[in-house]
């Protein structure tokens, strides 16, 4: 009966901070809301037993990707007024599209044409079951290409992000310490003959 | 008791709420790039539940993989937004037309 | 065979064509003439040893594909050649005719600027011609149909600057076109019926092709046979200057007389001829499409030599005999006398040949002068040239022991003998074309060559007989003139000359009748004394110097007494008025019509702009839906995202 008390707790959390990320005025309101979804998705997740991925995604999306769209928001000068024109001009399109995919959903589910029953509950675990330990066992057995390949997309993002955002400013005063090392003393210095003056 | 029902209607819920929110805040890069995440967290959680209720793993590990591809993918769409204001000083989307046919 | 030997026979007059014509500047006026002529002769010798062999050697037929051009969808289109007696007679005749214009022609053209292309010109329509004779499918034989079309077209019009020549050269070219589309037709029925361009298929399946019928149009079955032959006789008619489509001829005397002797005379003409002689196999089981021919050819002989009679212009009644001698062997073919058709071909092309090169004669000699009415009185300036063009006329209006009273007589012998419907108009036309034949053909020897002379002192002062170059060719043609019918009447008619060449079926073989009663060429020309076609001749040759010696006024009487038939012969018979005023008309307004209503509104307009309009307006559609905006396409993912999401549920 608990977990099933909290589910209702975190869903109803979840929902309306997801209205609060689609609604909110300010780009860091809805990141922020953004953040709250992901934390109650992952106590949802908790609660039935997928400890390892709702660990990864509050580090991986609110320690990182959420902390990457923060300081996005903070470091563009966003004009909001200028966004927010207009914000409800397609929002009935919006609602309605929104309305179909839900009817269309309920309707996969409740018609049973998945095969599955969808009351009953998940079949509890043995006791020693480690949900880490299993997907590691798969993660680093049968999908250690797939693993191989997705950590490449990764470093492949990190460079093309980089590589997006380097700047190159002509004017730039900085040292360039491989050209004062290759300096030579002829290119410095310069010996000038002159005569003396004479005075009158 | 959580049954997969109750998951698969949050989940629906999740998923029509960020597809409003895309329809919603058209303009605003930002927020489309973090709508497009929210209907990624609503695709997650079909797979763990189902993951769950029909107790294979594969569908948990497939979550992993999402997460991956979605974290490079909000890395660069951050990446081109940040160029984007530099060139445009906006985001606006709608200021972004010339590929108008 | 020898086949380098056949393939060369062709191809000397060609190669020295390509040589007069592309480097006629480098090689000279002499250089241009001596190939050619080489050529010409070098092939005028290997066509003889061709018939020598064929005659004396008997060496079999050759048949043969020299190289195959393209092969499609089973059908072969091939260069071959077929050398039976007809083809290596026609050889004969072509090559020597060729020759003896190629030499006439360095006088005539002496001080012409186109020298040399005129000797490219000739050359070029002897190879033509020789592979329209040599042909052993209908694709070659189409091929020099087309040629001799051609060279026909440049040489009518090789005076270029003046507008009449080239006037005559279009009507010429346009007319042949109007009969080559009845000869397409007719190829096109060969090949649908047997699948093959050669002669030999058609000619094994056309028994076969006579019991079939074709729906022409509703409700009416022709047999099959008969409408090819009448498609490919269409051709022919174009060709050789049949009425309706005669009205070219006449007019292609604006070309230099050479080309008249060589083309509108002796060879290109008479390839009608030739064709419906060679497909004597088809046209055997066709007595309808003979019919057809034999009456075209009787309107055509008899008719078109009442308008020689009132021509003044000394190379148009020339053109009119020629169109009169034509249908004179057409009505030879119409009545299954095949052999007939040939060996008038024969003696004509020499004694046509030989006419038209003494009028060019007489038209050097009096500086370009054609009117016969400005002549007289001639035969003491240029003797040779009178005597060779009076062997000439007398073998035109075929006097006894002449080439052409045999294959005259022995033609008119033979409708008579016919059954054929139709014989009997044709009998009676080609008896009375005897008496015109002989009454225009004097009238203009006694014009010319005549009588006091009419010409005026500057003329006369000016005048020069021609050199021996013109003459010596005028000799060589008089002598087959006067002898070649005597020589070989016998063997070409009843000694089975042509073999295999030629098909006749039992019961349309009315030489095979006159064999029965030949008793030798002597009897035969004492015999005709008694015979009405003699007593016609001598009477047109009499009526003739009546009228234009004796009393010359009676001509005048005559003409103000019939003043409307002159009228009407005057215009040739109006053919010409028709075809300017109604059917250009016609044919231009449907042009137009289809031009403006097909080509423009519909083609154009509709089919090929208007699909262009169509994606047009499609992309300006569609190009609505490109905003541009990211959002947009968003939206659209996401609505078909939920579309094919609805669609899948529906078919789960």
């Amino acid at each position: 009966m608990l977990p099933l008390i909290l589910f209702y707790l975190f869903a109803t959390v979840l929902v309306l901070a997801a209205v609060a990320v689609i609604v909110s005025r300010n780009p860091v309101y809805a990141a922020l809301s953004l953040v709250l979804c992901f934390v109650t998705s992952a106590a949802i997740w908790l609660l039935i037993e997928a400890e390892f991925l709702a660990i990864v995604l509050v580090l991986v999306y609110v320690g990182a990707v959420m902390v990457l769209f923060l300081f996005v928001i903070m470091m563009l000068d966003i004009d909001l007024e200028e966004l927010r024109a207009g914000f409800t001009r397609f929002a009935w399109l919006g609602w309605i599209v929104a309305g179909v995919i839900v009817l269309e959903i309920a309707g996969v589910v409740l018609t049973g044409k998945l095969g599955i029953d969808v009351t009953r509950g998940a079949a509890p675990l043995p006791a020693n079951y480690s949900n880490t330990q299993e997907l590691g066992a798969l993660l680093y057995g049968r999908y250690a290409y797939p693993f191989e390949i997705a950590a490449m997309v990764l470093l492949v993002a990190i460079v093309a992000a980089i590589a997006l955002t380097l700047r190159h400013r002509p004017n730039l005063k900085a040292q360039d310490i491989g050209r004062q090392v290759a300096a030579r003393a002829s290119e410095r210095v310069r010996l000038v003959k002159m005569d003396s003056e004479h005075r009158e | 008791m959580i049954t997969l029902a109750h998951l698969l209607t949050l989940s629906a819920v999740l998923f029509a709420l960020s597809v409003a929110g895309i329809f919603l805040n058209r303009k605003n890069l930002l927020l489309l790039l973090m709508c497009i995440e929210l209907l990624l967290l609503a695709a997650n959680f079909n797979f763990v539940a189902f993951s769950r209720y029909l107790g294979q793993l594969d569908g948990q590990i497939f979550v992993f993989f999402v997460l991956t591809v979605a974290a490079a993918e909000s890395a660069i769409g951050l990446a081109i937004l940040v160029v984007l204001f530099r060139e445009r000083r906006s985001i606006n989307v709608e200021e972004l037309d010339q590929l108008r046919g | 065979m020898n086949q380098t030997l056949l393939l060369a026979i062709p191809m000397l007059p060609l190669i020295a064509a390509l040589i007069a014509g592309l480097a006629g500047k480098a090689i000279g006026r002499a250089g241009a003439a001596a190939v050619t002529i080489g050529a010409v002769g070098a092939s005028c010798v290997l066509s003889c040893v061709v018939l020598k062999q064929m005659l004396v050697d008997q060496v079999p037929n050759y048949d043969g594909t020299v190289y195959t051009w393209l092969v499609s969808d089973g059908v072969r289109m091939q260069v071959g050649f077929l050398t039976d007696r007809l083809s290596a007679l026609m050889m004969v005749v072509v090559t020597f005719v060729s020759l003896c214009v190629h030499v006439y022609t360095i006088g005539y053209m002496e001080d012409d600027p186109g020298y040399q292309r005129f000797f490219a010109y000739i050359s070029l329509f002897t190879f033509s011609m020789l592979m329209l004779v040599m042909a052993n499918n209908f694709m070659q034989l189409f091929f020099g149909w087309e040629a001799v079309g051609v060279v026909s077209y440049l040489l009518i019009g090789f005076w270029y600057t003046r507008p009449t020549a080239i006037f005559a050269g279009l009507k010429a070219f346009l007319v042949n076109r109007v009969g080559d589309f009845g000869f397409v037709l007719g190829i096109a029925g060969v090949l649908y019926y047997t699948g093959s361009m050669d002669y030999q298929p058609a000619f094994a399946a056309a028994p076969e092709i006579a019991t079939k019928s074709m729906i022409l149009w509703h409700g009416h079955a022709w047999s099959a046979l008969t409408v090819i032959c009448i498609c490919l006789f269409i051709g022919a008619m174009g060709k050789s200057a049949q009425i309706p489509l005669h009205v070219w001829l006449p007019d292609s005397m604006e070309g230099p007389t050479p080309i008249s002797a060589l083309i509108h005379a002796a060879t290109m003409v008479t390839a009608g001829i030739f064709m419906v002689a060679r497909m004597s196999p088809l046209f055997e089981y066709s007595p309808t499409a003979l019919s057809f021919v034999l009456v075209i050819g009787a309107t055509t002989a008899l008719f078109m030599g009442f308008l020689g009679i009132v021509n003044n212009d000394i190379k148009r009644v020339i053109a009119y005999s020629t169109l009169s001698q034509l249908g004179y062997m057409t009505v030879a073919l119409g009545v299954s006398g095949y052999s007939v058709a040939i060996f008038h071909l024969m003696t004509h092309a020499f004694f046509k040949a030989l006419l038209f090169l003494a009028a060019g004669a007489v038209i050097i000699a009096m500086h370009h002068e054609q009117d016969m009415r400005k002549m007289g009185g001639l035969r003491h300036r240029m003797p040779v040239t009178y005597w060779t063009a009076l062997i000439g006329a007398l073998a035109l209006i075929g006097t006894p022991f002449f080439s052409g009273f045999y294959s005259k007589d022995a033609l008119i012998d033979a409708v008579h003998a016919s059954h054929r419907y139709g014989a009997g108009y044709a009998y009676w036309c080609v008896l009375l074309g005897v008496f015109v034949t002989a009454l225009y053909t004097f009238r203009m020897i006694f014009m010319t060559f005549h009588g006091p002379e009419r010409f005026d002192h500057h003329t006369s002062e000016h005048f020069h007989d021609v050199g021996w170059d013109m003459k010596a060719p005028l000799v060589a043609l008089a002598i087959p003139s006067l002898i070649i019918g005597y020589l070989t009447v016998e063997p070409i008619l009843f000694g089975g000359y042509f073999g295999s060449a030629i098909k006749v079926l039992q019961e349309h073989d009315v030489v095979g009748e006159l064999k029965a009663e030949w008793l030798g060429p002597m009897a035969f020309a004492l015999h005709s004394v008694l015979s009405a076609p003699a007593w016609l001749a001598a009477l047109g040759v009499f009526t003739a110097w009546w009228c234009v010696l004796k009393r010359p006024q009676v001509g005048e009487a005559l003409r103000e007494r019939f003043s409307g038939l002159y009228r009407v012969l005057i215009n040739k018979y109006y053919f010409d008025w028709f075809n300017e005023n109604v059917l250009v008309p016609l044919a231009l307004a449907l042009g137009i019509l289809l031009w403006r209503g097909g080509d423009q509104t519909l083609i154009d307009g509709a089919m090929v702009n208007g699909s262009a309009h169509a994606v047009d307006r499609l992309a300006g559609a569609t190009r609505l839906l490109q905003s541009g905006f990211l959002y947009s396409y968003a939206f659209w993912m996401i609505i078909g995202l939920a579309v094919s999401l609805g669609w899948f549920l529906m078919h789960i």
